[in-house]
């Protein structure tokens, strides 16, 4: 970078920085914003999170275009990637240490991630951070040299990256059948189906992440 | 006299951060940039923490800390690796 475009890049970010810190100092003092409403409506969310019954019950259906834009990125990548069988990194074989690491860590970073989504319900979790505390583990498996296997790579990979979505477009889709709206869970069962959704979005989340990782298609066994 | 030290924890935090911004920006080693910016995240999440969002932080730390460095760690490698082919070529 040269001198000039350096000055004019400090220039345009100090001007950005002035005009948040304006709008930051004259923030109104007490801004009410939708907290009330949303503490009003808790008793009918299913959770005691309040950051997790916005995001999984008042605003689902953002939750659920969001995995639809994680599934949309992954098959970007593919697209613009083809699959090869020559390794696009080349990984030094793992050293001891790393692989002992590795089995030391694997069933921590499951057990961290099912409890960021079990405590999700009741405290700061969810099913985001859960996900990617597995992609985590799966991308420290990537660099110890672990590959899925051919017989995995194919159907049951895919299956495993449409389950969130597809967990959730039921879910959305049965609470129509019995006359609600779009995403509106019965009172009864809404804590077991946004768990039933955390869930099933946790797994595809960990495994979108890690296959975003990766870059290119699994090499699969079927022949296409 | 907790307040004060709050403040002064709070000033330390928002003054890395902007460094930390400014020389991932700024560096012309691309390794460099990312590892930077990797601390960034993890310095923007405890200041989440302490503007009580908890989430928020959790959010950062896992997805963009840790799997956006690794993704543009990656990214890195197999720019690497692609200049080195042109150069063979």
């Amino acid at each position: 970078m040269n001198k000039a475009s350096s000055i004019l890049l400090f220039t345009v970010l100090a001007a950005l920085a002035v005009a948040l810190g304006y709008a930051v100092i004259f923030l109104p003092e007490q801004a009410e914003g939708l907290a009330t409403a949303v503490s009003d409506q808790m008793g009918n969310s299913g959770v005691d999170h309040s950051v997790t019954a916005v995001l999984l019950n008042f605003r689902g259906y953002d939750t659920l275009l969001e995995m639809a834009v994680l599934l949309l990125a992954l098959i970007g990548v593919w697209s613009l990637a083809p699959q090869s069988r020559a390794e696009t990194i080349s990984i030094p074989p793992a050293s001891p240490v790393l692989l002992a690491l590795f089995r030391l860590l694997i069933p921590l970073m499951i057990l961290v991630a099912g409890y960021l989504l079990w405590v999700g319900a009741h405290a700061p979790g969810g099913a985001f951070q859960a996900g990617a505390v597995l992609a985590a583990a799966g991308v420290l498996a990537l660099l110890c040299g672990k590959r899925l296997e051919g017989r995995l790579a194919g159907w049951p990979l895919r299956f495993g990256l449409v389950l969130g979505t597809a967990m959730f477009v039921a879910v959305a889709a049965a609470v129509m059948v019995g006359g609600a709206h779009l995403l509106q869970y019965p009172l009864e069962w809404a804590g077991g189906l946004i768990l039933l959704i955390e869930a099933a979005a946790t797994f595809s989340i960990g495994v979108t992440l890690m296959a975003l990782f990766f870059g290119v298609r699994p090499i699969t066994d079927q022949r296409p | 006299m907790k307040e004060s030290w709050l403040f002064a924890f709070d000033l330390m935090l928002v003054s890395t951060l902007l460094w930390l911004a400014w020389r991932a920006l700024a560096t012309p080693d691309l390794f460099k940039g990312i590892v930077l910016f990797i601390a960034f995240g993890l310095v923007l999440a405890l200041v989440w923490v302490r503007l009580d969002a908890p989430d928020v932080a959790l959010a950062e730390a896992a997805i963009g800390a840790g799997l956006t460095g690794a993704l543009l760690l990656t990214t890195l490698a197999k720019l690497g690796a692609k200049s080195r082919e042109h150069e063979r070529e």
